[in-house]
């Protein structure tokens, strides 16, 4: 059988998502953005939910994700999407509203506005990328960097004494009685993505049937900032922040 | 069990050349061209042995840029 022939009269096993438009990513190579994107519209596409989707955009490297996935966008100030999100749900209950943030944006800058939406029970969900670092600016120390982890702004590593403790968002979140479904992903090999695909799914659902605030953290890499390859990147997320942010769905009280 | 065929596709102008999907293909197939280069500099990624081909599309599962199609036919 020829190549050709498999082309012509094959059954297409993966595509890139319609919703996904052709506008090329700004995106570095190799970064995960891009396939928490494809999840995002393959989710969005297989819930019917296209014309009936708002997001929310954050200030960081995913600024320009409405470049990329054709639903309806707004732009935050920098770590105000949750607000916002929640500002829209409330005036338009029968739509999909979901952020999109970084660490920077929703660790740092925006941890009020994060804490209070989900606190209040908004039913947003917020699709949270931690890559423990400032990847947009350069590579600086982010709220989320390991203690030990070597950026430009800590050159020596991430030391308590000078620069505190990681945040650990997610588990912040679960805490609250306001959340619905907070969980912990990453996107590193194909069983993961499934799995993170099958989180973000389960997490708009809870957010249309009204049930609460959802979180969905991605462990993801920079491997830009991090001067790795895309693939030793993965390994060095594998070997250290997993262990330190580990996977796994940390509350899920929409089962009732 | 009929063994099945697949097929890569890569839009080569949109690659960029990570190499996640030659790193995550189980078969070997594919491979980022060692010379040639797209109109954006990135060495890009291309079937080699399309023979072993078997259509699993962890390539384009893995593929941060959503460049890669596949096909798959069952042998009759």
């Amino acid at each position: 059988m020829t190549r050709e022939e498999i082309i012509k009269t094959g059954d297409v096993v993966y595509r890139k998502p319609e919703l996904l438009n052709d506008t090329p990513m700004h995106y570095c190579p190799g970064c995960p953005h891009g396939v928490v994107h494809k999840l995002v519209a393959e989710v969005i596409d297989e819930m019917g939910m296209r014309d009936k989707t708002i997001a929310v955009s954050p200030v960081g490297c995913s600024v320009f994700a409405y470049r990329y996935i054709d639903v309806d966008w707004e732009e935050a100030a920098h770590g105000r999407a949750p607000a916002l999100a929640s500002a829209i749900k409330r005036l338009w209950p029968d739509r999909l509203v979901f952020t999109y943030q970084g660490d920077g944006d929703l660790a740092c800058i925006g941890t009020a506005e994060t804490i209070h939406a989900l606190n209040r029970s908004e039913n947003i969900t917020i699709i949270f990328i931690n890559n423990a670092i400032y990847g947009m600016t350069g590579g600086q120390m982010a709220p989320t960097t390991l203690l030990g982890q070597k950026t430009v702004t800590c050159p020596y590593g991430r030391e308590v004494a000078l620069h505190g403790y990681p945040l650990k968002i997610a588990d912040i979140a679960a805490i609250l009685p306001g959340t619905c479904y907070v969980t912990r992903q990453t996107v590193d090999t194909v069983p993961a993505i499934r799995k993170a695909k099958a989180a973000i799914r389960k997490a708009f659902d809870y957010s249309m049937q009204g049930k609460g605030s959802n979180l969905v953290e991605i462990v993801s890499t920079c491997n830009s900032g991090w001067k790795l390859s895309p693939e030793k990147s993965f390994e060095w997320m594998r070997e250290n922040m997993v262990p330190f942010y580990p996977l796994g769905d940390l509350k899920d009280t929409g089962k009732e | 069990m009929a063994k099945m065929h697949g097929a890569v596709v890569v839009d080569v102008e949109r690659c960029k050349g990570c190499n996640l999907c030659v790193a995550a293909c189980p078969q070997k197939v594919l491979e980022l061209t060692p010379k040639t280069v797209n109109t954006k500099g990135y060495h890009y990624s291309q079937p080699v042995k399309e023979e072993l081909c078997i259509g699993c599309a962890s390539c384009a599962i893995v593929c941060p840029d959503g460049c890669i199609t596949v096909y798959r036919k069952k042998e009759e």
